[in-house]
């Protein structure tokens, strides 16, 4: 199946994203960045260590885990929880959400609820290594790795070094339609 | 899908539980330790025996889970005017609980309520029978503090004859590959401890300088428990965890009590709140626990 980024590829996306933080937020004062397990937490510590090279002191680095917050909790498997590690108060912070695929919205509908739970940022905002499209929630990236137009009968597999031994994005036709997955 | 018993479950089944409820103390960690997991459940709760912490432990557990609770004692109620355990489980049943939490002083309610109603039973412990939350929390205290259960020796002392918390917990310890020892004198062990995966002794010195974990029980005269020693003295003074007998323990050794403690008679107070005591650590374990429970039975595909 076809591989959409590779290793190098996944490394730039991730370095421009980290450019694009920068200079939104006018360097990194105040930025907490919080990935979502499991993929998103190495990819928000990998921006943080960009974020590092180009602009001084690395960014607090964290894990949201939303799995009690999900709406789906009565019609699916019972879910793993992966733990939260918030390292700083949110409060008057901006808060970098950081996940592997943007799909339909629902995940960070739950995240957004579960940061309530650690304080109140000043800002939220999204960064995705890939948005597939297809959302069922008012919900957008503010940096985005790569656009990725997808069917629903495609499944959009991100791999991190970190998890699963290598780096790479492919696109696969899904055994089943996966029109409510997250 | 209820949780009537610790009885026939395995390491795997418990470890799973125990997994889930370390998710729960993260989340009891939290600035904000509530999640809403569970909103729009309701749990209801028959506690047809006197509790502080089971209850208080259970209620704190659905709230922090956001489901709400609906709560019954006998006093107050129309256990007064006679109502049965029946015609109460079927007539709170009505009024749309998704789960009972349920203790009685009689074996096997827990299983009769969940017959009569069709909804998923926890068993909050049933006479002298059954309390598997309780057993659960001593296993996520003691692999917390050790690590890992397997291989640890424990003596479990008192009156283990009426004891509920003896038998879950013994079973869950056994399961989990710790090696466990009834200590009590002759007339406060069960009739026949043939099929429980348990060693008996009434010599607690003799064993004192071989355990990791001394699990202490009361003495439970509201079941008869203190008519078959001559005195409470005699019985402190070869049962009882004495300051003297703590200084003998290896120095690693940790000391649990489920509660209520008779200070002064099963444990010497400078020992229950000395550095060896977990005590205060298996009260906080058993939110998380009952979060586990509550959520493992609630959540998932076909639990609605």
């Amino acid at each position: 199946m076809p591989e959409v980024l590779d290793r190098d590829d996944l490394g730039r996306a991730l370095r421009r994203i980290a450019h694009e933080i920068a200079e939104r937020n006018h360097g990194t004062a105040d930025l907490v960045l919080l990935g979502i397990p499991r993929r998103g937490v190495p990819l928000a510590q990998r921006i943080a260590t960009v974020l590092e090279e180009i602009e001084g002191p690395k960014p607090p680095v964290g894990a949201l885990d939303i799995s009690m917050y999900r709406d789906d909790i009565a019609s699916r498997p019972t879910p793993t929880m992966h733990g939260s590690s918030v390292p700083v108060d949110v409060t008057d912070r901006t808060v970098v959400l950081v996940d592997d695929v943007l799909f339909t919205g629902r995940t960070i509908r739950a995240a957004l609820d579960a940061i309530n739970g650690f304080g109140r940022p000043a800002a939220v905002q999204l960064a995705v290594l890939v948005d597939r499209g297809h959302r069922q929630f008012p919900i957008r990236a503010d940096f985005v790795g790569k656009n990725l137009p997808t069917s629903g009968i495609e499944e959009v597999v991100v791999a991190v070094e970190e998890v699963d031994g290598v780096d790479s994005v492919r696109v696969e036709v899904a055994e089943s339609p996966s029109g409510l997955e997250p | 899908m209820s949780l009537l018993t610790i009885e026939g479950m395995d390491a795997a089944e418990i470890s799973r539980l125990l997994d889930l409820a370390d998710g729960f103390v993260e989340v009891l960690d939290r600035p904000v330790p509530k999640v809403p997991a569970l909103q729009g459940r309701t749990i209801g709760m028959l506690f047809y025996e006197a509790s502080t912490r089971t209850r208080m432990s259970f209620e704190r557990a659905a709230k922090a889970l956001s489901a709400d609770t609906m709560s019954f004692t006998p006093s107050g109620s129309s256990v007064s005017k006679g109502e049965s355990l029946k015609d109460t489980a079927l007539t709170v049943g009505s009024m749309g609980p998704d789960l009972f939490v349920v203790r009685h002083g009689s074996t096997g309610a827990p299983w009769r309520v969940a017959e009569w109603t069709g909804l998923p039973v926890i068993n909050a412990g049933d006479g002298a029978h059954q309390h598997p939350t309780q057993a659960l929390l001593d296993c996520l205290t003691l692999r917390q503090h050790f690590g890992s259960i397997d291989g640890l020796r424990v003596a479990i002392v008192g009156d283990i004859r009426h004891s509920r918390v003896a038998r879950s917990t013994a079973q869950a310890f056994a399961a989990m590959g710790a090696s466990v020892t009834f200590v009590a004198p002759a007339t406060l062990l069960p009739f026949d401890v043939g099929g429980w995966p348990v060693e008996t002794t009434s010599d607690f010195d003799g064993l004192i300088a071989e355990l990791d974990v001394v699990y202490m029980l009361r003495i439970q005269q509201e079941r008869g428990g203190g008519d078959v020693f001559p005195s409470i003295g005699e019985y402190v003074n070869r049962f009882g965890l004495t300051r003297r007998r703590a200084d003998r323990l290896p120095a690693h050794t940790m000391v649990l009590h489920p509660g209520p403690m008779n200070r002064g008679v099963e444990i010497d107070p400078a020992v229950a709140d000395g550095p060896r005591s977990l005590v205060t650590k298996q009260v906080a374990n058993g939110v998380a626990v009952r979060m586990a429970v509550l959520f493992d039975q609630l959540s998932g595909t076909g639990s609605r």
